[in-house]
C-alpha cells in the first residue's frame, strides 16, 4: 500500500518536473526541475528494493547536473525575467496529452498484475552491491568494458580540449593579466 | 525501504514499527536542531578562548542564554526577498540544505536504541531503533544526501540577483565537483576492507577494542576523509562559499531571518553527520554494552571540537589553492591508497 502511494507520488512528480524542464525558458527552473526529477527517480529504485542503484542514481546525477549548472551560470543570467511564452501550443498539447495517457496507463496497469513477472529477482541474503557486481562482471561484462573505454576516450578528449594553456597559471602568470588588459584597451 | 536491524542484533531486539521510526525521526529533528543551536554557542566560546577573549557573556549566566536570544532574533526577523530575485527558487534553497542534512541523519546511528517504558500511555512499549532507516548501503546514502545538500548554496547564490551570490554559487560548484571525488575515493579503501556499506557492519568489524580501529589500517584514508569532510561542510579552511573577506557572505548575502537560520542549521547538522561517519568508519563507532554510547558521543564531540580548532588555527585558502590541493595532491594519494589496499588484500 505504502509502495503504491509512493510510486504514484513519485511518478506524477517526476513527469511534472521533467515537463517543466522541457517547457520552461527560465534556465533556473529548467535545471532545478531536472535535478529534482533525477533525485526523485532514485525513489523508484528504493521502492523496488534496489537501494544500491538508487543511491548511485542519486550521487551520479547530483554531480552531473551540478556540472550542468556551472555551464548555465556561465552562459545565462539566471535571475533575468523571462517571459514564459509557449510559442508552440501544438507541442504543449501533444506532450500534455501524452503524459496524461501515460498517467492513465500507469494507474490502470495493476489490473493486469499477473502479467508482470520479475525476470531477475534479488538473491536472498546477498547485498544489493554484490548483486549488481555479479551481474555487471558476468552477463554485462562487454557493455561495461565498452562504456569504460568510451568514458576514457571522452576524458582524454576533454583533457586535450581544455589543456591548451594548462602550463600557464591564471593567477601567478602575469601575461594572463596583460591579455585581459589589452582586451579592455581594445574596447 | 528495509527497516530490519541487520547483523547480530536481529534475534535479540524487538521488531521496528513505523511508530518507532516516526518517534526516532522526531527525536533526531528536535535534538539535532537544538544541538545545532547550541553548537553556535560552543563555537563562539571555543573561538573566543582560543583568541583570548571571553565570547558572549552578557545574556544569562556565562552567556548561556545568548542561544535563546539568537533564536528569538532569527525567528522574528523579517524575511526579506530581494526584488529581482527568482522568488520561488530563492525561497526553497535554504529548505534544501536543512532537509537534506536531516535526511542524511536518518541513515546514521544517532543515540542508542531503547524501548519506551510501558507506563507511558499510547506510546508505551514502542521500540525506538538507533538508526531511523537502517539501509544496507548507509554510507553511500549519507554521502549522496550530503552532496545533494550543496544544491542549497548553489540555488541560493544563483537565484538572488547579486554578484556575490553568483560567485558563491560558482565556488559551490567548484568545491563540490572536486571534493566529492576525494570523499568517495578516500572512503572506498575502508569499504574494501570491511566488504560492506552498512554502518552496522563497520561497527562490528571494529568491535575488538582500540587495536581493531580502522584508523590504524587506513591512516591515509582517515586524513583524506577528514580534509574532504571539512570541504563538504564548508568549514574553514575551505569556506570559500561564504568567505566574508572576499565575497561578503557568498550565497547567503541576501538571506535574513529564518531562511538564513536554515542554512546554519543545515551546516551544523552536516558537521555532526561528518563527525558520526568519521567516528563509526575510522574510530570504532559505538558498542552496545555498558557505556558504549558515551564513547561515540565523545568521539563525535572531539571531531566537532576539531573543526572549531582548525577554524581558529588556519586561515582560508584561495580557490585555486583548493583545486590544486584536491586534484594534484589529495586525489592521486587517494587512488594510490586504494591500489595499495587492493594489493595488500589480494596478496
Amino acid at each position: 500500500m505504502y509502495e503504491m502511494v509512493a510510486f504514484y507520488l513519485f511518478s506524477v512528480l517526476t513527469i511534472g518536473l521533467f515537463l517543466i524542464t522541457v517547457m520552461s525558458k527560465n534556465v533556473l527552473y529548467a535545471m532545478t526541475s531536472l535535478a529534482a526529477g533525477m533525485v526523485l527517480i532514485s525513489g523508484f529504485f528504493f521502492i523496488l528494493g534496489a537501494d544500491f542503484l538508487g543511491v548511485v542514481q542519486l550521487i551520479a546525477y547530483v554531480g552531473a547536473i551540478m556540472a550542468l549548472y556551472s555551464f548555465a551560470m556561465m552562459f545565462f543570467d539566471a535571475t533575468r525575467d523571462i517571459k514564459e511564452k509557449n510559442t508552440n501550443p501544438a507541442l504543449v498539447f501533444l506532450l500534455g496529452g501524452l503524459s496524461a495517457v501515460v498517467l492513465v496507463l500507469m494507474f490502470a496497469a495493476p489490473i493486469h498484475s499477473d502479467a508482470i513477472q520479475a525476470l531477475y529477482p534479488m538473491h536472498e541474503g546477498v547485498g544489493n552491491a554484490q548483486d549488481v557486481g555479479i551481474v555487471l562482471f558476468t552477463k554485462y561484462l562487454v557493455p561495461f568494458e565498452v562504456a569504460a573505454l568510451m568514458l576514457l576516450v571522452a576524458m582524454i578528449a576533454g583533457i586535450i580540449l581544455a589543456g591548451k594553456k594548462m602550463d600557464q597559471s591564471l593567477t601567478e602568470d602575469m601575461s594572463a593579466d596583460d591579455e585581459i588588459l589589452t582586451q579592455k584597451d581594445e574596447k | 525501504m528495509e527497516t530490519t536491524l541487520a547483523g547480530h542484533a536481529m534475534e535479540t531486539l524487538p521488531h521496528v514499527t513505523w511508530l518507532g521510526v516516526l518517534i526516532k525521526a522526531i527525536i533526531i529533528l528536535a535534538v539535532i536542531s537544538a544541538i545545532a543551536g547550541f553548537g553556535t554557542f560552543i563555537e563562539r566560546k571555543v573561538l573566543a578562548f582560543m583568541q583570548r577573549r571571553l565570547g558572549p557573556m552578557h545574556v544569562g549566566p556565562y552567556g548561556l542564554l545568548q542561544l535563546a536570544a539568537d533564536g528569538i532574533k532569527l525567528f522574528t526577523k523579517e524575511d526579506i526577498i530581494p526584488q529581482n530575485a527568482n522568488k520561488f527558487i530563492f525561497m526553497i534553497a535554504p529548505i534544501i540544505t536543512a532537509a537534506t542534512a536531516f535526511i542524511a541523519l536518518a541513515a546514521v546511528p544517532v543515540f542508542p536504541d531503547f524501548t519506551i517504558p510501558s507506563w507511558i500511555p499510547l506510546l508505551g512499549g514502542t521500540f525506538v531503533p538507533s538508526i531511523a532507516a537502517d539501509l544496507n548501503i548507509g554510507i553511500l546514502f549519507v554521502l549522496g544526501m550530503m552532496a545533494a545538500g550543496l544544491y542549497g548554496p548553489l540555488l541560493a547564490g544563483m537565484s538572488q540577483a547579486n554578484k556575490w551570490g553568483i560567485i558563491g554559487a560558482a565556488r559551490t560548484a567548484v568545491q563540490f565537483l572536486s571534493y566529492e571525488v576525494v570523499t568517495g575515493l578516500s572512503i572506498l579503501a575502508p569499504i574494501m576492507l570491511v566488504g560492506s556499506l552498512s554502518f552496522v557492519d563497520f561497527n562490528d568489524y571494529q568491535s575488538g577494542g582500540i587495536g581493531s580501529w580502522l584508523i590504524w589500517q587506513q591512516p591515509v584514508a582517515f586524513v583524506l576523509f577528514l580534509i574532504a569532510g571539512f570541504a563538504e561542510t564548508n568549514r574553514t579552511p575551505f569556506d570559500l562559499l561564504e568567505h566574508e573577506a572576499e565575497v561578503v557572505s557568498g550565497y547567503a548575502t541576501e538571506y535574513s531571518g529564518m531562511r538564513w537560520g536554515m542554512f546554519f542549521i543545515g551546516e551544523y547538522a552536516n558537521m555532526i553527520t561528518v563527525s558520526i561517519i568519521a567516528a563509526v568508519v575510522f574510530l570504532g563507532g559505538y558498542s552496545v554494552e555498558g557505556i558504549g554510547w558515551l564513547t561515540i558521543i565523545l568521539k563525535v564531540a572531539f571531531f566537532f571540537f576539531l573543526m572549531l580548532w582548525v577554524r581558529a588555527s588556519w586561515p582560508h585558502i584561495r580557490p585555486d589553492q583548493l583545486m590544486w590541493l584536491c586534484w594534484k595532491v589529495l586525489m592521486p594519494i587517494a587512488v594510490i591508497n586504494i591500489v595499495i589496499t587492493g594489493i595488500v588484500m589480494m596478496v
